[in-house]
């Protein structure tokens, strides 16, 4: 697994870093909490360029930290499930919390389209199975 | 019910004994209060004339500073007192004769207190934790309204014993205390009340947690039977209960079954919907089974797409449907019988 | 502990420390996770509300204390344009996948109460109530 550098962000005085990891044809990106809107807008921007700059054909977004998903934070992910896929590349949401996904499906949003698993083992194992009945 | 008239003190209304003082000072009631209020008036006035320096209180105030310093005067006597009737008449059986004098004494001090400051939200905090303290020792209702009553009964005797010999005074104190009184009792046995009643759901919580598990059966395999009737309280604590065991279980494959439950209206029908959403964003396949034709048309009318939700007839079809998913290969048991 | 936590909203970040104040407050009242997620995301809905549309506003968080239960309330206002058609919005249509994307039938499920006063130009009082037995 190579390291490949964490973009920073820098909408006003606020820093958010959102590490990518590459993992052979996938990247990882593992979110952080209180992400903001500008935030969110930005890892969109980020996980484009990072895609066709690695080529990836996949794409995990790690929101184990987030402890609120609401209706921006959705959007935006489908967003970013939907460019990627463009690129020909596949997006795994993993790691939303159960709290979260309670108040989620409460409030009327759910991710729709967007493939999601458990967790980053789980994320890893679907994108593989994947692309090994594509090989 | 007719258990709560038993234990009040039979006395109190008139009832058999001696207690003709009493019964007196009722029936000149109304003819004493209009006297009263005469005398009222004229000694607010003297009061005003006779000390300039002195407040402007009305004679209620006044009334019951002179009732809580003659309660906090006779305390030990009416605390005593107050125990012994509680055990005569067999309150509060559950506590020992000590334990039953130490509540009765923080009991009486709150109820002097109240009765000082007109402010009642001591009072409440002590009926709530009393409360708890006694409700899990199977203290009920009706013992506590009961004691409560005799304090006041016990206090308005102490009153009238002492202000025998001046009716008037005697109208006039009762005519402050009652009121106070009455909601000092009210304050108590409500807060009594609204803790049982917070018992009781906390133990409904627990039974409806036990009585629904979610129980893997396999690695990545849950299995959620409901069974009986569901609520949407219940079906919102079955959401929560199932979400955790997936994250905890990394369960794959849920299999709901709902065989055993006979009817949904649409708010639980949704909520079962809103689980299987709630299970895919944790990457969970949701498999439903024995849905009845009924609950299939409660789900058609608030516009669940059949189709779209993975339903089998019955659990064991579901769970070697589950086992397909997760790439276990079925062998039927009975095979070559 | 009774009071008014109270905070401005200008920009998205105020959403978050609207949202995080909510939360927190709102475990230390002994709401479970669940509830407390769900009142934090209401609060987010509501703030978001107030940047898109009114460009500022306040959210106000309180604990409210009654003899039988306690409770959370959150109001959420702004001097903006206010909205033309209350009933319109509280519609299931309306939802936020949509574009017209007000959430407030969402933020409703959230909560135990729901009320709301918008007006012609005269701004938008949003006020949720969550109870806790």
């Amino acid at each position: 697994m190579q390291e490949a550098d964490a973009p920073q962000f820098r909408p006003g005085e606020h820093t958010v870093e959102v590490p990518v990891l590459k993992q052979g044809p996938f990247l990882i990106a593992t979110v952080q909490a209180a992400l903001t809107d500008d935030d969110l807008v930005q890892l969109r921007k980020a996980m484009i360029e990072r895609v066709v700059g690695s080529r990836s054909l996949g794409v995990i977004i790690d929101v184990t930290a987030m402890d609120i998903m609401d209706s921006f934070a959705s959007r935006t992910l489908r967003e970013i499930a939907q460019m990627i896929r463009l690129r020909g590349a596949e997006t795994v949401i993993v790691g939303i919390q159960p709290e979260v996904a309670f108040a989620m499906v409460q409030l009327g949003i759910t991710l729709e389209g967007v493939v999601t698993a458990l967790d980053l083992e789980e994320g890893l194992d679907y994108l593989n199975q994947r692309f090994k009945s594509n090989a | 019910m007719s258990q709560s008239l038993r234990v009040l003190p039979n006395n109190w209304r008139g009832g058999s004994g001696s207690q003709t003082p009493l019964r007196k000072f009722q029936l000149r009631a109304k003819v004493r209060r209009t006297v009263a209020k005469d005398a009222e008036r004229l000694e607010r006035t003297a009061l005003r004339h006779h000390d300039p320096e002195a407040p402007a209180l009305n004679g209620t105030a006044l009334l019951l500073r002179e009732l809580v310093s003659h309660l906090r005067q006779n305390r030990t006597q009416l605390r005593e007192e107050w125990a012994r009737r509680i055990t005569e008449a067999q309150l509060l059986t559950a506590m020992s004769k000590d334990e039953i004098f130490a509540e009765a004494t923080a009991v009486y001090d709150q109820y002097v207190e109240a009765l000082e400051t007109g402010t009642f939200e001591a009072l409440q905090a002590y009926a709530r934790s009393l409360s708890e303290r006694i409700i899990p020792r199977g203290v009920e209702t009706h013992e506590v309204v009961g004691i409560v009553l005799l304090l006041r009964d016990v206090l308005a005797r102490s009153l009238f014993a002492k202000y025998q010999a001046d009716f008037r005074k005697l109208d006039r104190i009762l005519d402050a205390y009652e009121p106070a009184a009455n909601r000092i009792a009210n304050t108590v046995a409500v807060g009594f009340v609204q803790e049982r009643e917070r018992v009781i759901r906390q133990q409904q919580e627990a039974i409806r947690e036990l009585s629904t598990p979610v129980l893997q059966v396999r690695e990545r395999l849950l299995i959620l039977p409901i069974i009986g009737v569901i609520d949407p309280q219940r079906a919102r604590q079955l959401t929560e209960q199932l979400l955790r065991g997936i994250r905890t279980n990394r369960a794959k494959v849920v299999v709901i079954d709902i065989t055993g439950v006979a009817a949904m209206d649409a708010t639980v029908a949704n909520h079962l919907v809103q689980t299987v959403e709630a299970s895919r964003l944790l990457g969970a396949t949701v498999i439903v089974t024995g849905l009845s034709p009924e609950i299939a048309q409660t789900l058609v009318t608030i516009g669940v797409d059949l189709g779209k939700m993975n339903t089998v007839g019955d659990l064991q079809g579901g769970i070697e449907q589950a086992e397909r998913l997760l790439g276990y290969k079925v062998v039927p048991i009975s095979a070559g019988g | 502990m009774n009071e008014t936590i109270r905070v401005p909203i200008k920009s998205d970040k105020d959403i978050v420390a609207a949202r995080q104040k909510g939360r927190t407050l709102a475990l230390s009242l002994g709401f479970s996770e669940t509830d407390s997620t769900l009142i934090a995301t209401a609060i987010s809905e509501l703030a978001r509300n107030i940047v898109t549309y009114a460009k500022k506003g306040e959210v106000r968080i309180r604990a409210e204390r009654q003899p039988s239960r306690r409770g959370i309330i959150v109001v959420a206002k702004d001097k903006g344009a206010g909205i033309s058609n209350i009933k319109l919005a509280l519609q299931d249509g309306f939802s936020t996948s949509g574009s017209l994307g007000l959430g407030l039938p969402g933020v409703k499920r959230l909560v135990d109460e729901f009320e709301i006063v918008s007006g012609n130009g005269r701004g938008t009082v949003v006020t949720i109530r969550k109870w806790k037995a």
